[in-house]
């Protein structure tokens, strides 16, 4: 790409509130970052797009339910089609659900509790652009945070997902009940990407850890960006 | 008019909220309550039903978790 630097959109909704970590995140990956109003449907020629944690339209109705309908992803819904790599982190996750990008649901947590935690998932497959430079099986230790992250999908899907290894990260100790354990997956093109635990939180060694850069910087390898 | 529309967990997902104020009850001497489901009632004023079971599928309820009915109420 000719020394362009990389640019990665993060999309900013009302109660939107990991975008600041997610724009760090991106900056400290090498990539310029920028930011994506949600009132506006211009993606602003980015190169790859993560759909920040938080609790966007405060969570009214379900999580993820009304941003799902703002202008910003409207342009997502093609910008996903084209192939190019989205990242739903937490919230984000849940409005890629809810905007149909990503199949099944995020329920309540089985033990009705917030949680909020370090926890370690396992790598369930490579060939996404936002794992795509980490090795197969590798373990991470991510934090997590929330009320929602029971991944749901009826048993067809989950054995759809399972069959064409679909199943992103996976859980060691399961904190929520998700379903198999299922801490993340992606869609068929494989381009989209949604996960409960949180990358862009451990971006800097100041914060603890740098491991979520792994995944972050797996986009610059993973879409050939 | 009026329409009322009522959302719920679809039979057979687990709904940690009912759950949770199914165990309280009887912390409180309610005895015999078998199941609770917690669901979401939503009042709408408007011209006319016809686009309503479109709202219902589209927004007021998430057809992968949840089902809905709803009624002219006035």
């Amino acid at each position: 790409m000719g020394g362009r630097r990389v640019r990665i959109g993060v999309t900013v909704f009302p109660g939107s509130n990991c975008d600041r970590d997610a724009l760090y995140g991106v900056e400290r990956m090498g990539a310029e970052p920028v930011e994506l109003w949600h009132a506006d449907p211009d993606l602003k020629g980015v190169d790859a797009v993560i759909v920040p944690g938080g609790f966007s339209y405060g969570d009214y109705l379900r999580p993820g339910a009304i941003a799902r309908f703002t202008k910003v992803m409207g342009s997502l819904e093609e910008f996903a089609k084209e192939g190019g790599p989205i990242l739903g982190v937490c919230n984000g996750f849940q409005v890629l659900t809810e905007a149909h990008l990503l199949p099944g649901a995020l329920l309540r947590n089985t033990h009705m509790r917030f949680v909020c935690d370090r926890v370690s998932v396992r790598v369930e497959t490579t060939g996404t652009p936002w794992t795509a430079a980490l090795a197969p099986g590798e373990e991470l230790t991510l934090p997590v945070a929330h009320n929602e992250g029971n991944y749901f999908a009826d048993p067809e899907t989950l054995a759809r997902l399972e069959d064409e290894g679909r199943v992103v990260l996976r859980y060691l100790e399961n904190p929520n009940g998700s379903a198999n354990d299922i801490a993340g997956v992606c869609n068929e093109g494989r381009n989209v990407v949604g996960v409960m635990p949180h990358p862009e939180r451990v971006s800097d060694p100041a914060l603890g850890s740098d491991e979520g850069l792994r995944i972050l910087r797996s986009v610059l390898v993973g879409a050939g960006v | 008019m009026k329409v009322r529309v009522l959302v719920r967990p679809k039979a057979g997902i687990l709904d940690p909220q009912g759950e949770a104020v199914r165990s309280a009850l009887p912390a409180l001497g309610f005895g015999g309550v078998k199941t609770v489901h917690v669901g979401r009632l939503i009042e709408l004023e408007l011209e006319s039903a016809d686009e309503v079971d479109a709202m219902c599928r589209r927004l007021l309820s998430n057809p992968t978790i949840e089902e809905y009915e709803w009624e002219v109420v006035a």
